[in-house]
């Protein structure tokens, strides 16, 4: 899939660069774009290694399995076939607790490990229902408190910066259900059989 | 954070872990890590770099607009709804121009702040984590990532114009 897309969205580029006789600027924005990925690691370095370390701390002091075990009623619900795995649990319960505690740098390095763990267990050369499922939700947002959305909406002078967390509340919410529903409908259903 | 760092430092100390060579472990691991997500990491932003410098986003901006005007949204807010599931650095910096156009408790500016911190960069997030393991098949994954971002395109909208 993501072949196609990306295959797709620099096709259509070019075109449309050769269209509108833009060739110049698509060469630049080619070598800006490797570049500025490099930064970005680079720049996202110290934070994945500093969150890498304390998880794993809080995993050999066995704070994750606690947390594991303190979820497990929803855990298991939606990730059935990790019932079992501690540590896979574990690790997906850091990843939404910091995706909800809105410590973005930290939900990637923890979800990343969680995926790794994932891909450990399964033999087979496709993804499990849980990896997708896992995925999914994080594409979809879990924050309880936008605290850089509010810091941006008052430096543009708004008189009620967290006046709108009812609506981001149940936006988020009403899309991660559809997320999940769509996922659990399309686990079961004909259409992506497997 | 604090808290929470210092809460995982303290039980793991407490436990008698060698918390900072456990933490060097973990942190090297995070380098390895961090390697590894880097060519997806180039192959991404080198994509949405093409597309908006190319005119491509610009053009499929105007093309939509229109549309979305007719069923209710401003056309503002069609723009906001393409880059958010591409790029996160774009979106921001689109949703903060449109806070500073319209004024941030106006109803563009309350979509445009609901819509940009109830979503994700969903291509972002599907590219990274599984382009740490190597799967030719996604199944679902992105059909169902997009409806979740469609879902809340139109609830950010919905909701505004009721409670706002």
């Amino acid at each position: 899939m993501l072949n196609y897309i990306w295959f797709g969205m620099i096709a259509a580029s070019v075109i449309c660069a050769a269209a509108t006789g833009r060739l110049e600027a698509l060469s630049t924005a080619i070598m800006n774009g490797a570049q500025q990925a490099v930064e970005l690691s680079f720049f996202l370095l110290g934070s994945m290694c500093a969150w890498m370390g304390f998880l794993r701390i809080a995993e050999k002091s066995g704070l994750t399995e606690l947390l594991a075990s303190a979820f497990s009623p929803v855990i298991d619900r939606l990730f059935p076939e990790y019932r079992k795995e501690q540590e896979i649990k574990g690790k997906i319960c850091m990843n939404l607790s910091a995706n909800f505690l809105g410590l973005g740098n930290a939900a990637t390095p923890l979800g990343l490990s969680a995926m790794k763990a994932m891909a450990e267990k399964n033999s087979g050369d496709s993804p499990t229902k849980g990896m997708i499922l896992f995925v999914v939700i994080n594409t979809a947002s879990i924050q309880l408190l936008p605290i850089n959305m509010a810091a941006i909406r008052s430096s543009c002078g708004s008189m009620e910066p967290f006046g709108i967390l009812p609506e981001i509340w149940l936006t988020s919410a009403v899309s991660l259900l559809v997320c999940v529903l769509f996922c659990k409908l399309a686990e079961r259903g004909p259409l992506w059989n497997r | 954070m604090p808290a929470i760092i210092g809460a995982i430092l303290v039980f793991g100390f407490l436990k008698g872990i060698e918390v900072f060579d456990t933490f060097l472990t973990g942190a090297r691991e995070g380098i390895e890590t961090s390697f590894h997500i880097l060519p997806t990491l180039i192959g991404l932003i080198l994509a949405v770099n093409m597309v908006r410098e190319s005119g491509l986003l610009d053009m499929l901006c105007s093309l939509v607009a229109p549309a979305a005007q007719m069923i209710g949204i401003s056309p503002e807010i069609a723009p906001l709804a393409l880059l958010r599931p591409v790029s996160g650095s774009g979106s921001s910096a689109y949703t903060l121009s449109l806070l500073k156009a319209f004024g941030p408790d106006s109803e563009t500016g309350k979509i445009a702040s609901v819509l940009s911190s109830s979503t994700e960069t969903t291509f972002y997030a599907v590219a990274v984590y599984f382009g740490a393991c190597h799967y030719k098949k996604l199944y679902y994954t992105i059909p169902a990532a997009l409806l979740g971002d469609v879902a809340a395109v139109v609830l950010s909208i919905l909701t505004v114009k009721w409670l706002g």
